[in-house]
């Protein structure tokens, strides 16, 4: 498609304070063809308050993501003091006062499960506001285009820019515009690295080119996908790559929020002389601002579609002509698409926040919630794990009596060291003992350093002629003699066939 | 008949194949995947100057960085051995006791030492050290040659009629085969031997045994049938039987005597090798 240069700028009839940009929404539907190669889009730039809460989002979650890794939070000796951490050579993961051992990864999947909720809901309520203001994709991708326009200049600019032939201007242009995408890309790399080592430490050795080679492996990795997915495939990320637009359309319904333009009100559209009369013409003057404003490439007035990410740009666009002719605002604005058939047949606009499915979302994730929150607080700090030898499954000693074997693994999860009392109730006259240990009959004490897991091997002997069965159930129980908390563990006590 | 056609809306040639009116367009490679292929044609022109790649009648061609796994992996020990070496040195350097009294040692010693055992000793004593008739268990607390630290190391280092001349050597002779006892008198022996640990059955037989015990045995096993550490005589009196405790076995075992072997391992083994094979097995759980 060939966007001519000549009627870019072409007046809206006498109307000379809304221009009537001749642009084409290149990915709308019934233009869209499979083997249709892929035309660039260069969306212009929208001044208003969805715009303004998108600078806002934008810098709040870019601030949370290059910032987060550098917070400290002192956890005692030993340990790190990084606030958010992803130990891989430790295997643990550390959020503030959270600590959580490989075993307890569940946490991490309730941590999922709620963020999905959570969006299944937002999206119930008001649509495709992740997609809109919160993805990645949608943050660093607005971000690149800031850049792009910064470097290229406004939509007509950059056009002109790409159609005009090599020129050295042309090239320090384009060069400038690679280099400071590649700048931000190296960062998020860089930032990204950070929470799975000590973030100062890393930085220094960065700086120092010692650091490890997977943090330099990963920081390209990163790079690449931020150059690639902002800079170039940008929209097509969204249409083709993400299967996210897919799901949501079976969360939401009629009562969902969606950015929508209002047809009732609009149509039929057309270029409007300014003073004429408004009676049989739509507020919609074609001015197909909402159009170049668009980072997707769509035309929001052909209604609901797969490929709108609900931006919102496409509002403000509108919002600001509206205010120059001296019309309402609120032409293009969030609805729902109950709402638009109210206002066809001049219902009255009614808010519809509790349906089933809201109620059903709302209600899964305060459940999930509450779990996690009381497994949280629940969360035991003394683990026991007992295995017992099964080769041989039982030794006879000289006497007569039988020993089993087992290796019992002491999870101590407190910051500081601790001493356990291992006891055994099961067949009787059962002596625990650890191997190597004192056999003076008494239960053995068994120390585990801070934040560690210990194995300790223990002997169970059970006196000749008591055991009347191939097998008895025996439980061990661990004591902390320091303030008395306890573990068990269910296993079972052999012996020969009778 | 093949017909290539340019389909109209795409624009691209047909393959010219047609089956039940189903045509299937001839879309050229993708660009950007043409210039991957390439790539990896230029690489490995690369790789085989540079990495081992070709078979030859003898050899292979080793290839400019001289790379090769088997090197890696030798490389890898060698760092692997490098990395135990102070604590190694420490267990070759520390008395036995101290090995079984300093946790760190501990864990290291029973570590090696179970490696150690499951390629050196697992084939006679079992991968759990268990044993079988004829190869003792070394998890209980009834040794023949004593279940101290020393004397399981000394066990370990010189073995059982291994033929060093420092091994171990005691005596069961073949009372029956060689004369000494009847095969009656080794029957009653049998009676009064099983009588230690068991309640008796045939009292006079018992009787006749205990007459034939305190003549052939006692030597060895003791007046009690308690056995010997020190001569390597087996306790006849527990409940453990090396070769079997019922009473064919007992008479086998008076008739054709006992002869196991346990091989040395000095200088076989290391001496810091053995040093952790003797905790391990000690800390099994019947050491004394």
């Amino acid at each position: 498609m060939a966007q001519s240069d000549q009627a870019l700028k072409k007046a809206a009839d006498e109307d000379a304070a809304v221009e009537t940009v001749d642009v084409v929404a290149v990915n709308a539907r019934a233009r869209r063809s499979l083997y249709e190669k892929r035309e660039k889009i260069y969306p212009k730039k929208a001044v208003g308050r969805f715009r303004r809460i998108k600078w806002g989002v934008m810098a709040v979650t870019l601030a949370i993501y290059y910032v987060a890794p550098w917070l400290r939070w002192d956890r005692g000796p030993g340990l790190p003091d990084q606030a958010i951490l992803i130990d891989l050579p430790a295997r643990r993961f550390y959020f503030f006062f959270i600590e959580i051992w490989p075993e307890e990864v569940y946490f991490l999947t309730g941590l999922l499960i709620l963020a999905a909720l959570a969006l299944f809901l937002v999206t119930s309520l008001a649509g495709r506001v992740w997609c809109g203001y919160t993805c990645p994709q949608t943050v660093w991708t607005d971000l690149f285009i800031a850049v792009e326009r910064m470097i290229e200049g406004e939509r007509l600019q950059r056009m002109r820019l790409d159609a005009a032939p090599w020129t050295m201007g042309k090239v320090a242009r384009k060069a400038i515009k690679h280099a400071v995408w590649l700048l931000i890309a190296v960062a998020t790399g860089g930032a990204w690295v950070f929470y799975y080592a000590d973030a100062p430490t890393l930085a220094g050795q960065l700086a120092r080119f010692d650091a490890p080679m997977v943090a330099y492996a990963f920081i390209g990795l990163f790079t690449f996908t931020t150059y690639m997915l902002g800079g170039i495939a940008r929209e097509q990320v969204c249409i083709y790559m993400c299967p996210w637009p897919r799901i949501q359309g079976a969360l939401q319904d009629e009562d969902s929020l969606i950015v929508s333009y209002h047809p009732a009100r609009g149509e039929p559209r057309g270029p409007h002389k300014r003073g004429a009369a408004w009676e049989g013409h739509g507020h919609c003057i074609d001015c197909n601002q909402c159009v170049a404003v668009c980072p997707m490439g769509i035309d929001i007035r052909d209604g609901q579609q797969m490929e709108c990410i609900s931006c919102a740009l496409c509002i403000d666009a509108c919002d600001s002509v509206m205010d120059k002719i001296d019309l309402p605002r609120g032409l293009i604005g969030y609805d729902t698409l109950a709402g638009l058939e109210r206002q066809r047949t001049d219902e009255k606009p009614k808010v519809r926040l509790l349906r089933p499915r809201t109620i059903v979302y709302g209600a899964a994730l305060a459940l999930v919630a509450g779990i996690m929150v009381v497994a949280l607080a629940t969360r035991s700090l003394l683990e026991i794990g007992v295995e017992r030898d099964r080769n041989p499954l039982f030794v006879m000693l000289s006497d007569g009596s039988i020993r089993n074997a087992y290796t019992v693994k002491i999870r101590n999860k407190q910051h500081e060291e601790r001493t356990y009392r291992l006891t055994v109730r099961g067949p009787a006259g059962a002596v625990v003992s650890a191997s190597e240990g004192a056999r003076n009959g008494e239960a053995p004490l068994l120390t585990t350093p801070p934040d560690q897991v210990r194995s300790y091997r223990i002997l169970v002997t059970v006196p000749a002629g008591t055991m009347h069965d191939k097998e008895a159930d025996m439980t061990f129980l661990l004591t902390d003699i320091t303030d008395g908390t306890t573990a068990r563990y269910e296993t079972e006590f052999r012996g020969p066939k009778r | 008949m093949i017909t290539r056609r340019k389909d109209e809306v795409t624009g691209t040639d047909t393959t010219g194949h047609e089956w039940d009116g189903i045509e299937e367009l001839d879309t050229p490679m993708p660009r950007w995947w043409l210039w991957v292929f390439l790539a990896t044609i230029v690489w490995s022109v690369g790789y085989w100057i540079l990495m081992p790649a070709w078979p030859m009648i003898s050899d292979y061609s080793r290839g400019l960085f001289g790379y090769s796994q088997r090197a890696t992996v030798a490389e890898d020990i060698r760092r692997a051995h490098e990395s135990q070496g102070a604590i190694v040195a420490k267990i070759a350097a520390a008395p036995l006791e101290e090995i079984r009294t300093d946790p760190e040692l501990l864990a290291f010693a029973v570590g090696a030492g179970r490696s150690a055992f499951a390629v050196n000793c697992s084939p006679c004593h079992g991968s759990g050290a268990a044993g079988a008739k004829g190869y003792p268990n070394l998890n209980d607390d009834d040794w023949l040659w004593g279940g101290t630290l020393a004397e399981i190391e000394k066990t370990i280092r010189f073995g059982i009629r291994s033929g060093h001349a420092e091994a171990r050597m005691n005596d069961m002779p073949a009372f029956v085969q060689s004369g000494l006892l009847t095969p009656a008198q080794a029957n009653d022996a049998a009676a009064y031997v099983l009588s230690l640990s068991a309640p008796a059955t045939d009292a006079r037989a018992v009787a006749r045994g205990r007459e034939v015990f305190a003549q052939n045995c006692v030597a060895c096993h003791g007046e009690n049938g308690r056995g010997n550490p020190e001569l390597g005589a087996p306790n006849l009196a527990d409940a453990i039987w090396l070769y079997g405790g019922d009473k064919a076995s007992i008479v086998a075992s008076i008739s054709g005597g006992r002869r196991g072997v346990m091989p040395t391992w000095d200088g076989r083994l290391d001496a810091e090798v053995i040093k952790e094979l003797t905790v391990y097995v000690h800390a099994l759980g019947g050491g004394q």
